[in-house]
């Protein structure tokens, strides 16, 4: 103690403090840590595994009663216990891919005006509003969707387009049908809720264009659109297909706000205004009612499985496409 | 000599201009678009947030807080959505936040560019963007159907899956924006490297993993897919045992109903769920902003 | 190993008037010999041989790319970090080799300590900074701990500046007042020897000559090896200096000689600024 008092006194001139004896380290601790660690990721490699095969599972007693005609077949009945995929999986794909038509224009207009045009002090409030549209919860637009889009697509856009496009001869899918619940107005509502996830994925691939080349066109007297256009979407091309595929990918498995405005009808119709719905949809509605073990449960997982296969597909596209960019 | 030559310059001004005027014309189209583009987003937003305000607002009494769901006409409130919202998304983000800080750290601390880590990285990212309903298939095949019931430990479960790409994801991020310098002064003390990695990149990195811990919860809070086949919904207050109520469900079961007062609640319940959401988001972003 | 610690107390209590001239015949703390460095199959050190007299600074110079900061990085095992780099040869410290397996590094870094180019000021107040060093290796109570940081602070001369502000973050203080946190941090731990990987080079020259200063303070106690780009600052500090080029050692002396009287030519060369 003595010691240690005159060395707070004069600390400069005082001498190294006796050495301890060092704590002798084992690496136990960086064993366990680097164990859960790793632990960690096989957990999420089995998680998705057991996904995968617990949802195949669940639908094999649906793919052994019906085989590969469960993908071709339009029947959806209970009473008879006859199941099909076709009419969701039909919906689920012209609902996303329409939605998908909507949305890259716009997102990609956004995308445009945040990196090139917004004034600066618009960047970042403007940026956070579009990606609040994505934090959304889904089933708010389901709601919004089904009191408000619904009713405005029923007396403005489809009036306009049933009576000149779906006049045409060729055009049935434009023919008016009747009710606001349609595969459009899903496809609307889809595209609104992917529109801020394209668009962000588009503006953080935008940003990655080497300013000097933006530079060295707008000095050769480029517009912003020539700059966008011939310098910055050729180099980021495959990122923003990769965004796009996001979007769909999002798209295709989203489910509350589908079924709020779908019109949950088991049935393809030529008019993309009449009703129909999707995988997630059906799922939605019909496996809180759906009795355990029966075969419209094991048709629904089926279903389930279907999407899986779908989704990981197009997800493993998109991301494919992101990574390359990311690597440059 | 000289007219000949002033001629030929003015010609070729005079094309030019053509073509300036032209390209000038294309540009402010295109500009034009954008700016119409981000206004119609925009304004998708606005009517979101106008809607859920005019239709949800009337219906904000101290009762919907107080009292439990109950049958149309009585007078019921959402006090046990609430409850289980808030219990499930607490549960789920609780036990989702380590699995996922820990791949997080795996992945930046240790995979590097293995097969393994390249594997682990892919999958979460599927995961990420999977479709939610499947999550709640996935737990009703492993908790509900075998244990026989729906339950709010399902409910958690369905979530807290839903929590761990969005937190391996911000935590890679940030793990990876921590200098290499600041790993290896620690190291150089003599620091092994769990230490180094929970006391200094975990506490340099600490804004950024509250961030996504953040959004982690804003997300979950408003899932309903996943809950429909794992907690379901009850009418009154419940343990995590039994079936148990979120605010998104009843807002499902309530909206499209035929009962005024039911239809009101799920508008003052919507209203709610996304304040409470973008408010977080809005919280994480300051987070973030302060870095 | 408390040997050499007696007499490092021995000499660092001894008034600074009584110290020893400034380069007595000095023991050797450190022997690298024949030592290889590869990052992959690219060898960037070849066979250097080279001792690090006991407290005594030992200046590193040479072009950019030389080896100079890769060989500070194998004297305490940082190259571990990487998978593909490697070492071959020995380093000797007390007779033990410390390239190989069995060393235990978190005690080994302990003795041998490093600071870096850049202040690496940890994310936490400027108490804790140093307090995370010392509670790697030592159980100190509060008090204890707390004389240990004002003794760290003051022989790194930053006490006075920060000793109202212990508590506050070490990120506010300004790059050379966290280079010498940075010193206190290392020198807290008390290792024998202090690796100094260009402490200057992000420093502007008021704070480069109190860290210069502080170097042959500190060179009392503790063995240096520092590495710089700067021909006067190795002239200032070092006692001995070592010239690389191309991962090779091409001489070895005491500062004057190879300053005024370098035996090669490349040295040479390089010292009058001919290249480099």
């Amino acid at each position: 103690m003595d010691v240690t008092a005159s060395q707070a006194l004069h600390p400069a001139e005082a001498s190294l403090p006796p050495v301890p004896a060092r704590t002798p380290s084992r690496g136990v601790g960086d064993r366990i840590f680097a164990l859960a660690a790793h632990s960690a990721g096989y957990f999420v490699l089995i998680l998705l595994g057991s996904i995968i095969v617990l949802l195949f599972w669940g639908g094999l007693p649906a793919f052994r009663a019906f085989g590969p005609g469960f993908l071709a077949s339009a029947a959806w009945n209970p009473v008879t216990e006859r199941f099909g995929a076709l009419v969701s999986v039909y919906g689920t794909i012209v609902s996303s891919v329409l939605a998908l038509m909507m949305a890259v224009p716009l997102a990609f207009g956004v995308a445009f005006f945040l990196t090139e045009l917004a004034p600066g002090w618009m960047r970042r409030p403007v940026g956070t509003a579009i990606e609040l549209l994505a934090a959304v919860p889904s089933i708010i637009y389901g709601m919004w969707g089904f009191f408000v889009l619904a009713p405005a697509i029923g007396h403005t856009i489809k009036p306009f387009l049933s009576s000149t496009l779906g006049q045409v001869p060729g055009l049935a899918v434009f023919r008016a049908a009747p009710g606001d619940a349609s595969i459009f107005t899903a496809s609307v509502v889809l595209a609104i809720m992917i529109i801020p996830f394209i668009a962000a994925t588009m503006r953080d691939v935008f940003l990655t264009v080497p300013v000097i080349f933006k530079e060295s066109a707008f000095g050769l007297g480029c517009t912003s659109w020539e700059v966008m256009r011939s310098i910055v979407l050729p180099y980021t091309r495959a990122s923003v297909v990769g965004g796009i595929m996001l979007g769909l990918g999002r798209a295709l498995g989203e489910t509350m706000a589908v079924t709020f405005v779908i019109g949950n009808t088991n049935r393809i119709s030529p008019s993309l205004f009449a009703p129909g719905n999707t995988i997630a949809s059906l799922v939605a509605l019909e496996f809180p009612e759906a009795e355990g073990g029966s075969l419209q449960l094991s048709s629904l997982l089926a279903l389930g499985f279907l999407l899986f296969v779908i989704s990981f597909v197009v997800l493993a596209i998109s991301r494919t496409l992101l990574v390359q960019r990311v690597r440059h | 000599m000289d007219a000949t030559l002033q001629a030929a310059g003015a010609g070729h001004l005079r094309t030019a201009t053509a073509l300036r005027r032209r390209r000038r014309r294309t540009d402010r189209m295109a500009r034009l678009l954008a700016w119409l583009a981000t206004l119609v987003a925009l304004a998708f937003l606005a009517s979101i947030l106008v809607t859920l305000l005019y239709l949800g607002v009337p219906g904000l009494k101290p009762a919907v807080f107080t009292t439990v769901t109950k049958a149309p006409g009585s007078g019921g409130g959402l006090a046990n959505a609430i409850v289980g919202s808030l219990v499930q998304t607490g549960l789920g983000t609780l036990v989702g936040t380590p699995i996922g800080i820990m791949v997080g750290t795996y992945l930046a601390e240790y995979a590097g560019t293995s097969a393994l880590g390249n594997a682990v990285r892919f999958v979460s990212d599927i995961l990420l963007s999977a479709p939610s309903i499947l999550i709640g298939l996935f737990i009703y095949q492993v908790l509900v159907s075998p244990l026989g019931g729906f339950s709010g430990w399902a409910g958690a479960a369905a979530l807290a899956i839903l929590v761990i790409p969005i937190v391996v994801r911000t935590t890679e991020d940030m793990l990876r924006l921590i200098p290499i310098s600041l790993r290896e002064a620690s190291i150089a003390l003599g620091a092994p490297r769990w230490r180094t990695i929970v006391f200094i990149c975990y506490r340099a990195a600490l804004d950024g993993l509250l961030t996504g811990v953040l959004l982690a919860m804003a997300r979950v809070a408003g899932e309903t897919a996943p809950l429909l086949f794992t907690s379901l919904g009850n009418s009154d207050y419940s343990g995590l045992g039994s079936a148990m109520s979120s605010v998104p469900v009843t807002i499902y079961q309530y909206a499209a109903s035929a009962f005024d007062d039911w239809v009101q609640l799920a508008w003052t319940g919507a209203l709610l769920i996304t304040l409470g959401v973008l408010a977080i988001n809005v919280a994480a972003r300051f987070f973030i902003r302060r870095r | 190993m408390s040997q050499a610690v007696e007499q490092a107390v021995d000499q660092g209590s001894a008034p600074a008037s009584a110290r020893p001239a400034t380069r007595p015949p000095a023991q050797c703390k450190l022997s690298i010999r024949r030592l290889d460095f590869f990052y992959g199959a690219n060898r960037a050190l070849k066979g250097i041989d080279l001792d690090l007299p006991e407290r005594q600074v030992t200046g590193m110079i040479g072009p950019s790319g030389c080896g100079k900061s890769t060989l500070l990085r194998v004297l305490n095992r940082m190259y571990d970090l990487y998978p593909g780099q490697r070492a071959e040869g020995e380093v000797l410290m007390e007779g033990m080799n410390i390239l190989a397996s069995t060393v235990d590094l978190n005690a080994l870094r302990s003795r041998i300590g490093m600071v870096f180019q850049k202040p690496t000021p940890f994310p936490m107040s400027i108490f804790d900074n140093i307090a995370f060093g010392v509670k790697l290796h030592e159980r100190l109570s509060r008090a204890e701990m707390a004389e240990r940081v004002e003794w760290s602070l003051t022989r790194a001369a930053l006490w006075g500046e920060v000793r109202d502000r212990l508590a506050s973050p070490a990120s506010g203080l300004s790059g050379g007042q966290q280079q010498r946190l940075c010193i206190a941090r290392t020198i807290a731990t008390r290792p024998e020897i202090i690796l100094l990987d260009e402490p200057t080079s992000a420093l502007d020259p008021i704070s480069t000559l109190k860290i210069e200063e502080l170097i042959d303070e500190l060179k009392r106690d503790f063995t240096i090896a520092i590495v710089t780009h700067n021909m006067q600052q190795a002239a200032r500090c070092a006692d001995q200096v070592a010239f690389f080029y191309l991962g090779e050692l091409v001489e070895v002396g005491q500062a004057g000689d190879i300053f005024t009287n370098p035996k090669q030519k490349r040295t040479q060369e390089y010292v009058t600024g001919r290249f480099g």
